[in-house]
């Protein structure tokens, strides 16, 4: 119990995946200008990778490792070149079908992650995710831990950030760095922050 | 659209209408990858390769491809081109490969290559698009490789692997300045740029969400 913890706090502050691997950083910098809209977004991408981080690790293991597919006779088959189709096939249909499930049966939630799901298969956040999980070679229990970890601290990132633009945006800032420039200087500072929790020995 | 013509659509996004300066498109697999020059170019010449053929080739098919299905499809071109770059590179560059990690990979989620498929070569002949995708992979890679240059020369005083600045430990003079190494650095140097590209061209400039209102009363000055 205490390693998944420790692994799921490393997944959510060391190993932030917007602020330390920069990843879903256009969703990031495109749809932090709001917090409503930082937070259904958050929740949209703590779901999708509490599912398809674990969905991905069985595709992996049972099928595309060299030597999963044993079972049926074949000891010698190496198919994870497919890898990268795979994954990003999985997520596009995770995505479909959550948003049919949520469309059908709570509406209310739909209505409020609606226009954050499709946007969610191109997160690269997502992608990263399972490629990490196959990188570090996480069993299932430990990329279920690590899929809900990761999808935290993006969340927790966006917020963050979303957080810190509604107050910017009454700042005086020099011409050429409004918008975007200063959005990611501020990134830049979030990050610098981050960074003093890699001194966190787990 | 009718009337681009090839030079327009190389040229323009390098500086004009750069994708990662302006379109805020694919920055996400490029900023962990900029700490060392060998390794940038890799990745920049990766993404070039797969942005001008997937333009190509969805500009191919796109009279077949239905509209509904047409995401999937994209995805599915890119996705094999970026296998076929991921396992070119661990045949012949693994040690580069290594240090690339998953960012190889993820050049299939990168905003770039999907924004052009869908958004140019869905409407434009192969010929234009091929071109349309290495001018955005360009300017893709131009900004990458600045800041992959100062990260580099400030951060361990050489490039390419090469010392160009002497550091103190190998009895130099030059003392290496490792915030360039760490991550957040990336993201000061691309604010910086943007920043001095706005300044150039002030028309980039966004408006502002509110004005600073003028003193109205003499306060206490």
């Amino acid at each position: 119990m205490e390693y998944y913890i420790s692994l799921a706090i490393k997944a959510i502050f060391v190993e932030n995946m917007a602020l330390a691997f920069f990843l879903g950083m256009c969703t990031f910098m495109a749809l932090s200008k709001k917090i409503e809209a930082a937070a259904g977004l958050g929740v949209a991408v703590i779901v999708v990778l509490t599912l398809t981080v674990p969905v991905n690790n069985l595709i992996y293991n049972s099928i595309l490792r060299e030597g999963a597919l044993s079972w049926a006779g074949l000891p010698n088959v190496d198919l994870s070149f497919l890898g990268l189709l795979t994954y990003i096939g999985v997520i596009a249909a995770i995505v479909q079908i959550m948003e049919m499930i949520l469309d059908k049966y709570i509406p209310s939630l739909y209505a409020a992650l609606g226009v954050f799901l499709p946007l969610i298969t191109v997160n690269c956040a997502i992608m990263g995710a399972s490629l990490f999980m196959v990188e570090r070679d996480y069993t299932f229990g430990e990329s279920v831990v690590y899929g809900f970890g990761a999808g935290a601290g993006w969340a927790l990132a966006i917020l963050a950030l979303a957080g810190i633009r509604e107050k910017l945006k009454y700042s005086d800032v020099p011409e050429g760095l409004r918008g975007l420039g200063i959005t990611f200087i501020t990134v830049g500072l979030m990050s610098l922050g981050f960074m003093s929790f890699s001194g966190v020995s787990l | 659209m009718a009337e681009v013509t090839a030079k327009q659509v190389l040229f323009e996004p390098i500086l004009n209408n750069n994708p990662i300066a302006l379109q805020i498109l694919g920055i996400c697999s490029a900023l962990a990858v900029t700490s060392s020059m060998s390794v940038t170019l890799v990745m920049a010449l990766s993404v070039i390769l797969v942005t001008a053929f997937s333009n190509m080739a969805v500009s191919l098919v796109r009279k077949q491809i239905p509209n509904s299905i047409r995401i999937i499809v994209q995805m599915t071109i890119i996705a094999s081109l970026v296998i076929v770059v991921d396992q070119v590179l661990r045949a012949y560059a693994y040690e580069i490969s290594k240090q690339l990690s998953v960012f190889v990979g993820l050049i299939i989620t990168n905003c770039i290559v999907m924004g052009r498929a869908e958004g140019f070569a869905m409407n434009n002949g192969p010929v234009l698009s091929f071109l349309d995708g290495i001018g955005n992979g360009l300017g893709y890679s131009v900004l990458l490789v600045v800041v992959a240059f100062f990260r580099e020369l400030i951060g361990s005083g050489s490039l390419m692997g090469i010392t160009i600045l002497p550091a103190v430990n190998d009895g130099g003079w030059y003392v290496p300045n490792g915030l360039l190494l760490l991550p957040p650095s990336a993201f000061f140097i691309i604010g910086l740029i943007i920043w001095a590209l706005r300044a150039a061209k002030p028309e980039q400039v966004e408006a502002p969400d509110f004005k600073l209102s003028r003193h109205k009363v003499k306060e206490a000055f």
